[in-house]
């Protein structure tokens, strides 16, 4: 698999994601910066990952979205090519319009930083057939700004085509009102876009690979899609 | 030319900051204030002289990156 870590000014979040992905594909990502118009020849997966891209003016990964690279990742998604995003990565791919809706302030004010439990809804797309559905999942969130919400149409839309990937939920997996956080709505942590090549989600997969940070829960999405790239070659 | 661009969140949009200000005013005994929503100011200065073409670079501005019209709506005054 190879992949292209997308850096922005502000984002912080890239050592830790290059880390996983080598750890869990064998294979080092290309980093690019966001004045590049051109991803590496062969890309696979592209990812945006977390941090605070020009300090969150004007809205959470509004300028970011805008950046000279984005219209290459979205050459990459159009023809196809994998895009996860996450935290603010999810963010800038919500501002980008490559996935619907936005994050907000979190409901409580706060910023909040600390493990959550993730229902893994379907196991059948790349990024998570290293995962069971239904499995529950433990990985951390950092964020301000992560509570979802779109208008009833496009939640109706995302739920009927099973583009929720991830929800809040309670260790025994159950949807609880107290277990979602931030928020979002129908607990939302993680979506797809239409034509599925697309992943959004605020919790940070890339923290939980190493038994030595205390659980390895993050493994499976970059495990699955390392699998999913070997077994398309 | 000079203009201004106001954001603001729309009705039925969750305003977690608003209602935080909504709070500190009422903790510092100011009464009376039923709620609070909180918006963007935009004052650009323009390089068009002609008022339709300022409109659109200013309608532009707003629809590509000011506003995020999936919660957010803004209203563009052109001044003199």
């Amino acid at each position: 698999m190879n992949s292209a870590v997308i850096i922005f000014p502000g984002i912080n979040r890239e050592r830790d994601m290059a880390r996983a992905l080598t750890l869990l594909s064998g294979r080092a990502p290309a980093f690019v910066w966001h004045a590049e118009t051109m991803l590496p020849a062969g890309t696979d997966l592209v990812v945006i990952p977390g941090g605070f891209s020009y300090g969150d003016y004007l809205r959470c990964g509004a300028i970011a979205a805008r950046a000279p690279i984005m219209a290459a990742v979205r050459a990459h998604a159009d023809k196809g090519g994998l895009v996860l995003g996450v935290c603010n990565g999810f963010q800038i791919l919500c501002e980008a319009q490559f996935l619907p809706g936005v994050l907000m302030r979190n409901a409580a004010l706060k910023f909040i930083c600390r493990d959550v439990y993730l229902r893994v809804e379907r196991s059948d797309s790349p990024f998570t057939c290293g995962y069971n559905a239904g499995q529950v999942i433990r990985v951390p969130v950092a964020h301000g700004e992560g509570n979802y919400i779109a208008d009833k149409e496009t939640i109706e839309h995302l739920e009927r085509e099973e583009r929720i990937l991830f929800r809040y939920a309670a260790p025994d997996g159950s949807l609880d009102p107290s277990w979602n956080f931030n928020g979002a709505t129908n607990a939302i942590a993680g979506i797809l876009n239409e034509r599925g090549n697309v992943l959004g989600m605020m919790p940070h997969p890339e923290d939980h690979v190493e038994d030595a940070l205390g659980s390895t829960d993050g493994r499976g999405l970059f495990a699955g899609l390392s699998n999913h790239f070997a077994k398309a070659a | 030319m000079k203009a201004r661009i106001v954001v603001t969140l729309k009705t039925g949009i969750l305003d977690p900051q608003g209602k935080a200000i909504e709070h500190a005013l009422s903790s510092l005994g100011i009464a009376g204030i039923a709620s609070v929503r909180q918006g963007k100011v935009f004052d650009l200065e323009l390089e068009a002289s002609d008022r339709k073409q300022a409109q659109a670079v200013l309608k532009s501005a707003a629809d590509k990156l000011l506003a995020n019209t999936v919660i957010e709506n803004y209203e563009v005054e052109l001044m003199r």
